[in-house]
């Protein structure tokens, strides 16, 4: 008696084992043929071969012209970011995205004015990255320095080690956004060279293209180590530096006449 | 020499339950200014993309610097075997671990996603300080809990010499990765100096140990037991020589930016022109959070009081604060140098303009909150473990 209810009880345990083994490859199945079909159609991979980069120079850079700003803000949806009812024109301004802005500055000694984009610049060694506790903050290896918004704890490290002032947080409640970026409340966000352009096969960022039909041409972007691109040319025929030099951050963004 | 003998803090109702129902109502506004900036984001905070580190953080890093520093008395009594400290070691730890949990709960719910605390314990880039720090914190919890275990349990007291050194370097690793937050930064002129570490390290010494005296004090007229006077004396000696020690950081600190001529516009702007900050300077940390408790603590004409030196100890511990403050919210807004030698004509994002900061209510109140949240553990681990001795009378036969 005792044998046959054991073989029984065998016989359910297996087949509870099997039912949740399906069950399970059920669950997971469609993920995994989801994802990797996806990946195939929209990945090319990001490489080291490429390194993104961005010539801006500051000779051509309009004074009353904000194009560039104005296009990143509505290629990342940053227009989209309300402002909170009740908060000052002071608090806003201190407290909203702003991922480049226009700078204008003036020479001590020579009164010479300049006018610029000031965004984040991309450092080949960013401290951002280097701060950041969970690793949200990374560089990819096409050298676009980015925050993962799944991991970003926002605790503002980043911010406080950036030597540009390039990043934001979000302080307020994320009412609308764009699929292609996603925001949240309580992260961290900067320029990302439209990465989603970039993955997309676009060779241009929304601000490149903005002051390009401006007219201005300003800004050029491009792969840093393509011998034959525009920008790699560029930097052979003009004198450029990098903002904050002496910190060996080796930027990716590079000025002409600062 | 008499035996000692410690007990549970055990005062009357009223009086034990009343204080921690004030701390608790205390806690509960905290967690709800917390709730209050969560749910409707930063905004409502004074914190901005100028300033992002505000007033929680200055409670927050003010809080656990006093952390360990609060564990000294213990390491005294241990590592350099002080017997008038001895007794006062397992208090020391009980204070160290509430100090460091109450600033910890003020770090933590100031993050943009506290939600996200699971990714902070899973995640780790180990170049991070902060990442190091998190490792350094809940390493501090576990080593002084095990070394109060040692302490009380007499099955594993011969390991208490051992769990005691343990948890001095701990201690002083764990500061030195507070101080290392801003040391180790390049970007902001008013940090990106290794002086911080140190510096942090002898800050904990003075404020931990005002925590201390002030802690010490209440809970033997909380609970009516004994306090001899040749104890308080050498503690507030030693707070004294604390005291002088932060000031000598401090003077290096400065002489070493005042120096540097391209540290000269920071310099100005903490000790000169920078509007609130030197006057927090001068006035907070200089002279109510120094030469009064320094006058206090040395005079003859105070030496005994036991009021006195709860006054010198409450003016270290707000010096302390004002000095916490300038660090981080004057370090932060002080404008980056991105382009020396030019000035900037216009900017939206306030380049090269000093960043105002206001703090607001629910910053403050979170903060405070923070410190209510260390009283209670200290409250509640009193009552449970014997901390405490029964009484801490002048030993007859031990000199001075």
């Amino acid at each position: 008696m005792g044998k046959h209810d054991d073989q029984l009880d065998m016989k359910r345990r297996e087949f509870i084992g099997k039912t949740v083994l399906a069950a399970g490859a059920a669950t997971v199945a469609p993920g995994i043929l989801l994802t990797v079909a996806r990946a195939a159609n929209e990945t090319r991979g990001v490489t080291s071969a490429v390194r993104w980069g961005m010539l801006i120079d500051t000779n051509k850079c309009a004074d009353d012209c904000t194009a560039c700003v104005d296009a990143c803000n509505k290629e990342n949806g940053i227009d989209l970011v309300q402002r909170p009812e009740g908060a000052s024109d002071a608090d806003w301004n201190a407290q909203r995205p702003q991922w480049i802005r226009k700078v204008k500055l003036r020479d001590m000694a020579t009164q010479v004015v300049t006018t610029l984009p000031m965004m984040c610049q991309h450092c080949e060694y960013p401290p951002c990255v280097d701060v950041c506790p969970t690793g949200a903050s990374f560089k990819r290896a096409d050298g676009i320095v980015m925050v993962d918004r799944h991991i970003c704890i926002g605790c503002r490290y980043c911010m406080m080690a950036c030597p540009y002032k390039a990043r934001s947080f979000i302080h307020q409640n994320v009412e609308n956004q764009l699929v292609a970026v996603p925001r949240g409340k309580g992260c961290v966000e900067s320029c990302n060279f439209c990465v989603q352009r970039i993955d997309a096969g676009n060779t241009t960022t929304a601000c490149q293209e903005a002051c390009d039909k401006a007219g201005h041409k300003a800004i050029l972007f491009g792969d840093l180590k393509d011998p034959e691109s525009e920008i790699t040319r560029a930097f052979k025929t003009h004198n450029s530096r990098q903002i904050r030099a002496e910190l060996k951050l080796n930027t990716g963004v590079r000025y002409i006449d600062v | 020499m008499k035996k000692l003998h410690y007990s549970e803090l055990w005062c009357s109702s009223p009086r034990y339950w009343g204080g921690l129902a004030l701390l608790a109502f205390i806690i509960a506004l905290g967690l709800g200014s917390a709730y209050y900036m969560e749910h409707h984001g930063h905004w409502v905070t004074g914190m901005s993309n100028q300033v992002v580190w505000g007033l929680p953080h200055v409670f927050a890093i003010f809080l656990i610097v006093a952390a360990s520093g609060a564990l000294n008395v213990a390491s005294i009594g241990s590592v350099f075997g002080g017997p008038m400290y001895k007794p006062l070691g397992r208090f020391s730890a009980l204070l160290a671990i509430g100090l460091l949990a109450g600033g910890l709960v003020v770090l933590l719910l100031d993050l943009g996603r506290p939600d996200r605390l699971i990714v902070a314990m899973t995640k780790y880039n180990f170049k991070s300080i902060f990442a190091w720090n998190i490792l350094l914190y809940t390493g501090f919890f576990a080593i002084v809990g095990v070394y109060i275990w040692t302490m009380i349990d007499r099955t594993v007291n011969k390991h208490y010499k051992m769990v005691g050194f343990a948890a001095f370097f701990w201690r002083l690793a764990l500061t030195t990765g507070t101080g290392s937050i801003f040391g180790f930064l390049v970007a902001r002129e008013a940090y990106d100096t290794a002086i911080l570490a140190p510096m942090f390290i002898i800050m904990s010494f003075s404020f931990g140990l005002a925590f201390f005296i002030l802690a010490l004090i209440s809970a033997y007229w909380w609970a009516g037991r004994q306090l001899g006077e040749l104890r308080l004396t050498k503690l507030k000696n030693l707070l004294g020589v604390f005291i002088g020690a932060v000031l000598y950081f401090t003077l290096v600190y400065h002489l070493t930016n005042l120096y540097i001529t391209a540290k000269h516009g920071v310099e100005a702007f903490v000790l000169l022109n920078g509007g609130i900050y030197p006057v927090m300077f001068w006035l907070g940390q200089i002279l109510i959070g120094s030469i009064i408790p320094l006058f206090l603590i040395y005079s003859p004409a105070f030496s005994k009081s036991r009021f006195v030196i709860s006054v010198a100890s409450v003016l270290v511990l707000i010096g302390g604060f004002f000095q916490v403050y300038v660090i981080v919210i004057g370090g932060q807004a002080y404008p980056m140098s991105l382009f020396p030698g030019k000035e900037v004509l216009e900017s939206s994002f306030y380049d090269g303009v000093v960043a105002s900061y206001v703090p607001t209510l629910p910053e403050a109140m979170l903060g405070i909150g923070g410190i209510a949240v260390a009283m209670a553990l200290v409250a509640i681990g009193s009552r449970m473990l014997k901390v405490l001795p029964e009484s801490l009378e002048d030993p007859e036969d031990e000199c001075a």
